[in-house]
């Protein structure tokens, strides 16, 4: 458990964060100039904030300096020491005592870049490399800020797995920065979100993700629930995924049956009706109950769906649900048009 | 003929020449292995540190660049000599071989610095950085990642400042004298050469033995940079 508290101010900018962050992958997520990359450095001892209280299982590590906090960092710049080959890099760290070298390099599949120079790498080989060498020594907590930034879209489609693998692999806690839902989706536990410096919510990803209270502050882009569901029965190119009430086909869900995966279903890809439509081409119909009606900043408002014991955001004009006369307890069918699910949303 | 030219230049030298040119190399010897880890660390603060005064310590350590040399070994000479204001410490260094260690140091240190403040300048913050989350302290950081980095700088100023020693003239006169066997240096005795007539050959010799020796630091120092660049 990591337990951040801090204060700091700016020239023109405030920043008063407080969050606990259980083990698995804590994301701070919020556009950029919300300060993400600002609470990392502290807690990291990169940066010296005014008030500041960092504890990690308990330990007070406020007062140490960066080097003696055990704490890993990956920059959104690989930043690999030049004068040294990619093995060097990696055993650059004398307090791993370098056992778990085998694992991290399998893990991560470094084992063709290890006798390259750096300069030799690309950008995501870089970035694997810096990943190893933060995990090779040996930190009780690993901070990444936004790892996947500076790469194409291609490039982190195929490194993602690599951090999935390590959130569920490696039992170091991650402290995860990031702009883009779809990392987020893919690899939180934990969600905090920052704008301006405070943090609006945070808690588990579920729950934040469905909550329609954060559609406004994630953007109307971002916000949507993410599910956990079990692929099911796979036919004509569709994949059946259920779980707690919810039913769903997919077109070609590239994951065993049996498996769990995730899957981020956008706040504004959802349709709601009153009665059950019918001569629909959609495939995914849900029947549930509207929990909250959240008026959004705009002409939107964001309306929580409880389906079976899973719940649904939507976001909808404020006209649309005075015309339909949307009430907490009402019954409604949500309409979700299966192209509409993101394909980067989906994963383990 | 150009074997026996040779021969006959080299003989035209005198003991004193021979003592000259050994002082001369131990000079640059010296004013390097004393004057590069103050430079460095001088290189460091004006590079790194923002601190009160330092204008002032930029301004001194570059001085000797644009002050007339004889100026410079004038101010070494009340400073360290027996009736200078640090006198008291009895370090002596007036005619002594040690003094034209000192004026040499001073005289080559801004070129000493130079290099290396710039060197530390071009370095990526960042790599230190990542360093400190590895687990390494300040001084630890600085001998794997930061020397490392600027160690072409380093090299270039060993060799500038081995030069510039090995020829500084006029600060080493004016605080040394020109004594031979004891303070004469191969400027100063090229000097007292000049000022007695028919000394032309051993002249010659001392100036072609000069310049191969400045050239040569020169191109050595293009070369180790060069190299460590490529390394």
């Amino acid at each position: 458990m990591l337990e951040v508290s801090l204060q700091h101010r700016f020239d023109n900018f405030a920043l008063d964060a407080a969050f606990e962050a259980p083990s698995g992958v804590t994301v701070l997520f919020g556009p950029s100039g919300s300060g993400k990359t600002t609470v990392l450095r502290a807690v990291a001892g990169l940066l010296q904030t005014d008030q500041m209280t960092v504890r990690l299982a308990g330990e007070a590590l406020d007062g140490q300096p960066a080097h003696a906090r055990g704490i890993g960092y990956v920059f959104q710049d690989a930043r690999l020491f030049q004068h040294l080959s990619v093995a060097q890099n990696l055993s650059y760290a004398r307090r791993g005592d370098g056992r778990g070298m085998n694992r991290i390099v399998e893990l991560l599949d470094l084992g063709p870049l290890l006798n390259r120079a750096p300069h030799a790498l690309s950008g995501g080989e870089a970035q694997r490399v810096a990943i190893g060498r933060a995990l090779l020594s040996a930190p009780r907590l690993l901070c990444m800020d936004e790892p996947l930034a500076s790469l194409d879209s291609a490039l982190k489609a195929r490194i993602l797995p690599y951090l999935e693998r390590l959130r569920d692999e490696v039992e170091v806690p991650i402290l995860y920065v990031s702009h883009d839902v779809h990392e987020v989706a893919r690899l939180a536990t934990t969600l905090v979100v920052l704008q301006h410096g405070s943090v609006r919510h945070s808690g588990p990803l579920e729950m934040i993700m469905a909550d329609p209270c954060a559609v406004r502050d994630l953007g109307v882009r971002a916000a949507g629930a993410v599910l956990r569901l079990q692929v099911g029965a796979r036919a004509d190119g569709l994949t059946e995924l259920a779980n707690d009430g919810v039913r769903l086909v997919l077109p070609d869900v590239a994951a065993a049956q049996g498996a769990w995966i995730r899957l981020r279903v956008a706040a504004q890809d959802i349709i709601l009706a009153t009665e059950r439509p019918r001569g629909l081409s959609a495939l995914n119909v849900l029947e549930g109950v509207v929990t909250t009606l959240v008026p959004g900043r705009g002409p939107g408002i964001a309306v929580g769906v409880r389906v079976g014991q899973t719940d649904l955001v939507a976001r909808i004009t404020a006209a649309s649900a005075e015309r339909m006369g949307l009430a907490p307890g009402m019954a409604v069918w949500a309409i979700v048009k299966a192209t509409a699910f993101d394909p980067a949303g989906v994963g383990t | 003929m150009g074997l026996l030219a040779m021969n006959e230049a080299v003989f035209s030298l005198q003991p004193e020449h021979w003592a000259a040119l050994r002082l001369s190399f131990w000079v640059g010897l010296w004013a390097v292995l004393l004057g590069l880890p103050l430079a460095l660390g001088a290189a460091w603060l004006l590079a790194r540190r923002r601190f009160w005064g330092r204008p002032i310590l930029d301004a001194m350590i570059h001085a000797p660049l644009v002050m007339p040399p004889v100026v410079t070994g004038y101010l070494l000479l009340v400073t360290f000599g027996r009736h200078g204001w640090l006198g008291w410490l009895d370090l002596d260094l007036a005619f002594r071989p040690a003094g034209a260690v000192l004026a040499a140091l001073i005289m080559a240190f801004p070129l000493m610095v130079r290099p290396m403040r710039l060197s530390l300048e071009t370095v990526d913050r960042g790599l230190e950085e990542a360093a400190q989350t590895l687990g390494d302290g300040p001084f630890t950081v600085f001998r794997r990642v930061t020397l490392p980095l600027i160690w072409p700088g380093v090299l270039v100023a060993a060799v500038l400042g081995f030069a510039k020693a090995m020829g500084e003239f006029g600060a080493t006169i004016t605080l040394v004298g020109n004594i031979p066997f004891e303070t004469q240096t191969v400027p100063s005795a090229i000097y007292a050469l000049l000022q007695v007539p028919g000394q032309e050959r051993a002249v010659a010799v001392l100036v072609a033995l000069s310049l191969g020796l400045s050239l040569g630091a020169l191109a050595l120092s293009e070369l180790l940079a060069r190299r460590a660049r490529r390394a």
